[in-house]
């Protein structure tokens, strides 16, 4: 049978191609398209910087990474869940949870217990996610989206409706992770600094970083590597509920109160993020240090858009524009035309 | 007979792939009420001239001939509509679709708005059904059907046409003995009819109780149409076989050591049952059979991706249960899949790290993956298998087949393994990595390690191996050393023929 398979995948190609009239991109159309995110980015900030003096004031510009911190921090898990093949469009309804249970749990056991207590059961979540998708091999669209939904209406069930709030706002150390600065780097960013570097050298330097990739480049062939794909996978889960736990943590220290739907469609931006940083949807191809960019510019056209003054509501269309261009660059990379019937 | 003008027929047909003459000058022809065999061993060229007369391929000089209409085939459909109809081995049903949804996908009958006519539709299903004689209704749902009954549909779509001629592919490759019946009284019908019958089996019991003649492909050429009532098996191997081997099949002799693996009745549900074999050190066994026979389920149970359902597993003389890939690697079983791109490879990785893929828990420095280490068993195993790589940063998907193979087979190799399973060794490669592959398995073996190779290739089995197991259907049907095989009795034992001597 694999046999027949094969040839087909072989010959088909060749076959087709005749009646088809897909758009060759050639050498420099290729380089573009791969390119193409750096090139529409460098031509936004030469707009921008033309249409408004203050985008590259560096005020401004510390301003656009310390608010990409949050989204920035949740990327760096989902980068993992994307190279091995994975979506997660939990992580936004999931931060909201995070928020509200560390903003409640501050006032009944105090912020040294809140905090941990937290993450465990932010990482319960991620490992439920993990057993779903790793072991059962549920499809991650179908498992994450339901669990947007889920994770939402336990929230809201957690919170009673209601919006959280601190009772004692100037008496507590629980505002250090958002609204502190250590030798005047705010420590949002300083901890989304120490996480990028952590995550990017696991990624990178580490055996589990290297299964990452085998198994989203190609999960059969990573299990005839004797590679366990489930934990890989599970492991990848666990991880972006990390990020998810710290960026909630940043986001309830920054506030000190905040509204059960605080992560509400950060989901689509981080997966905005990531993918115009490069990691490709398929799986196995994808770094921490390409996401981080994908970050920051994300950050930095949004903040363009909103100097030259674009409505703010007008970003949500302008960040869905963004992940279309980025997908279709990405696949017109990879098969070397704008367009095509086949494939 | 020769009188009529033929059903179908096919003149000089040559085809070219890059780098390999699949077809040359090939013509036969089928006459009308006649069963047609076409045989030939794997590669022969079978399917490639079927998918000219289907119209998937286009033959590069030669002529299809339908009645005494030359025709061109642009496409599947259009060889349909020129009365030429497929029954293709691995059917092409829509399991939700009702029977009658199936014979007639694509040319429902309409009524006005185009709406489908949903009386005529069954009514016209139900008068082929009554002529096929089933015992399904238009309207049943075509998952629920047994294998048997898909293919009737199958064969029942081919009736909606007017059919000059129809091709059964290994028609009865899932068939209880029971559906066989079936199928010949439907293909007798056919034949009865006037339509001209091509039929593609390996099983030579099958040939001579159906066929009327029986034509021969070896290495893309026609060899030769012979009267099945005036042949045996022996003329058919002998036509199909043809060349003369290399006998002398390079088995430098060495020293065979003690037995590492033995397996002792095992099964697996309906893949294979009741398989006994041991290997030794310093020894290659091939494992021959048509595709489907269970060689591969085989390697995959000892490679921890399937559970034996019975039987057990000893190595080194100790019994042992494999559950996973991971559990077979640490005991020294190493598999190189038969899908090297799909099972073996990473295709966008690099070549390093394909290859030490299985050891990276093992390669640390501190936290972190030992590059260097990586690097040095890169180096030393492509120079010790040649391969033609620029470099370990290459991605193995730019690499040559051949390349690709060696990469896997290095990937094993630099672990030591105590048994190497090798599942098509060989396919899709050029002739010359081929012939380095081989040497390199008896390399091996020379060795000591003890080698398992699973092939199609009845050249490449009886080359590299020791001692060769013969399989059919899920069954060892018997174990010849390299001393008392030789093609035919081997052709014989793969086709079921001994099986049904015995029994």
């Amino acid at each position: 049978m694999s046999e027949i398979t094969s040839k087909t995948a072989n010959e088909t190609p060749a076959a087709r191609s005749k009646g088809a009239r897909p758009v060759q991109l050639g050498v420099i159309g290729t380089f573009l398209a791969r390119q193409g995110i750096l090139v529409a980015f460098a031509l936004f900030m030469i707009g921008f910087t033309i249409a408004n003096e203050r985008f590259l004031d560096p005020d401004n510009i510390m301003g656009v990474i310390r608010s990409s911190a949050i989204l920035g921090v949740m990327a760096l898990g989902v980068t993992f869940v994307v190279i091995s093949g994975n979506l997660d469009l939990s992580v936004g309804s999931m931060m909201s949870f995070a928020t509200i249970v560390v903003l409640d749990l501050h006032d009944k056991l105090g912020p040294a217990l809140a905090i941990p207590s937290m993450y465990a059961m932010v990482l319960c979540l991620g490992a439920f996610i993990g057993f779903l998708v790793g072991y059962l091999r549920l499809n991650s669209l179908i498992v994450t989206l339901g669990m947007l939904s889920a994770i939402h209406g336990l929230t809201l069930t957690y919170s009673g409706g209601k919006n959280m709030d601190i009772a004692d706002k100037e008496g507590t150390w629980f505002d250090v992770f958002g609204q502190s600065a250590v030798l005047g780097i705010p420590v949002p960013i300083l901890l989304f600094a120490l996480l990028a570097s952590g995550l990017g050298i696991m990624l990178a330097k580490t055996p589990f970083g290297r299964k990452v990739y085998a198994v989203g480049g190609n999960g059969t062939a990573a299990t005839f590597s004797g590679i366990r794909r489930a934990r890989v996978v599970f492991t990848c889960y666990l991880i972006s509920a990390f990020c998810v736990a710290t960026a909630g943590l940043i986001q309830a220290s920054r506030s000190l109160g905040s509204q059960n739907t605080v992560g509400q469609g950060l989901e689509l931006e981080v997966l905005a993020a990531v993918i115009l940083g490069g990691a490709s949807l398929m799986g196995g191809a994808g770094t921490i240090f390409k996401t981080v960019i994908g970050v920051l510019i994300l950050g930095f056209i949004q903040n363009g858009l909103l100097l030259v003054g674009l409505q703010f509501y007008a970003q949500y269309v302008v960040t869905w524009i963004i992940i279309i261009l980025a997908v279709w660059l990405d696949i017109a990379a990879k098969r070397g035309k704008l367009w095509s019937p086949i494939a | 007979m020769s009188e009529q003008t033929p059903a179908l027929r096919l003149e000089n047909i040559t085809k070219t792939f890059p780098g390999v003459k699949a077809l040359d000058d090939v013509s036969f022809s089928v006459l009308p009420g006649e069963v047609h065999a076409l045989m030939g061993e794997n590669g022969a060229g079978k399917s490639t001239l079927m998918k000219v007369l289907g119209g998937l391929h286009q033959p590069d000089d030669g002529q299809i001939i339908v009645g005494e209409q030359p025709v061109r085939m642009a496409s599947p459909l259009d060889a349909k509509s020129k009365g030429i109809v497929f029954i293709h081995q691995e059917l092409s049903l829509a399991d939700e679709l009702t029977v009658a949804e199936n014979i007639y996908l694509g040319e429902l009958p309409r009524k006005r708005f185009g709406l489908v006519d949903w009386r005529r539709l069954y009514a016209q299903t139900n008068e082929i059904l009554k002529r096929l004689n089933v015992s399904f209704d238009a309207r049943a749902l075509v998952g629920d059907l047994s294998i048997a009954n898909q293919q009737m549909v199958e064969i029942a779509r081919a009736l909606t046409v007017d059919a000059k001629a129809v091709i059964f592919d290994e028609p009865t490759a899932s068939l209880t003995d029971a559906e066989k019946v079936v199928l010949f009284d439907v293909i007798s019908d056919l034949k009865s009819s006037g339509v001209g019958i091509i039929y593609i089996s390996h099983r030579m019991e099958e040939i001579f109780k159906i066929t009327d003649r029986i034509s021969v492909l070896r290495d893309g050429a026609y060899r030769g149409t012979l009267e099945t009532s005036k042949t045996n098996d022996e003329d058919i191997t002998q036509l199909m076989i043809g060349r003369t081997l290399d006998l002398s099949r390079n088995l430098a002799h060495h020293d065979v050591g003690d037995v590492v693996l033995k397996v002792d009745n095992l099964s697996c549900g309906h893949l294979y049952e009741n398989v006994s074999f041991e290997v030794r050190h310093g020894e290659v066994v091939g494992f021959y059979g048509l595709v489907g026979a269970g060689r591969t389920a085989i390697a995959e149970t000892l490679f921890g991706l399937r559970e034996p359902t019975a039987g057990r597993i000893y190595l080194d003389g100790q019994p042992t249960r494999i559950h996973s890939p991971a559990d077979a690697i640490r005991r020294g079983i190493s598999l190189v899949p038969e899908d090297r791109k799909a099972q073996g490879l990473v295709l966008g990785m690099n070549c390093r790290d394909n290859m030490t893929l299985p050891q990276v828990d093992d390669l640390k420095a501190g936290p972190f993956v030992a590059e260097g280490a990586e690097i040095a068993i890169f180096d030393q195993y492509r120079d010790r298998l040649d391969i033609r790589t620029p470099g370990w940063r290459q991605s193995v998907g730019n690499l040559s087949g051949g390349n690709q193979q060696k990469i896997v087979i290095g990937k094993w190799l630099s672990m030591h393994p105590n048994v190497l399973i090798v599942d098509e060794p060989t396919r899709g490669i050029d002739v010359g990595s081929k012939s380095e592959i081989h040497n390199l398995i008896r390399d091996l073996a020379g060795l000591g390690y003890a080698v398992i190779v699973i092939s199609s290739e009845m050249p490449e089995v009886l080359h590299v191996s020791d001692r060769i197991v013969a399989m059919f259907s899920g069954k060892i049907m018997r174990t010849f050393t390299s001393e008392e095989v030789t093609e035919d009795n081997l052709i014989q034992a793969i086709s079921g023929l001994s099986a049904d001597k015995v029994a």
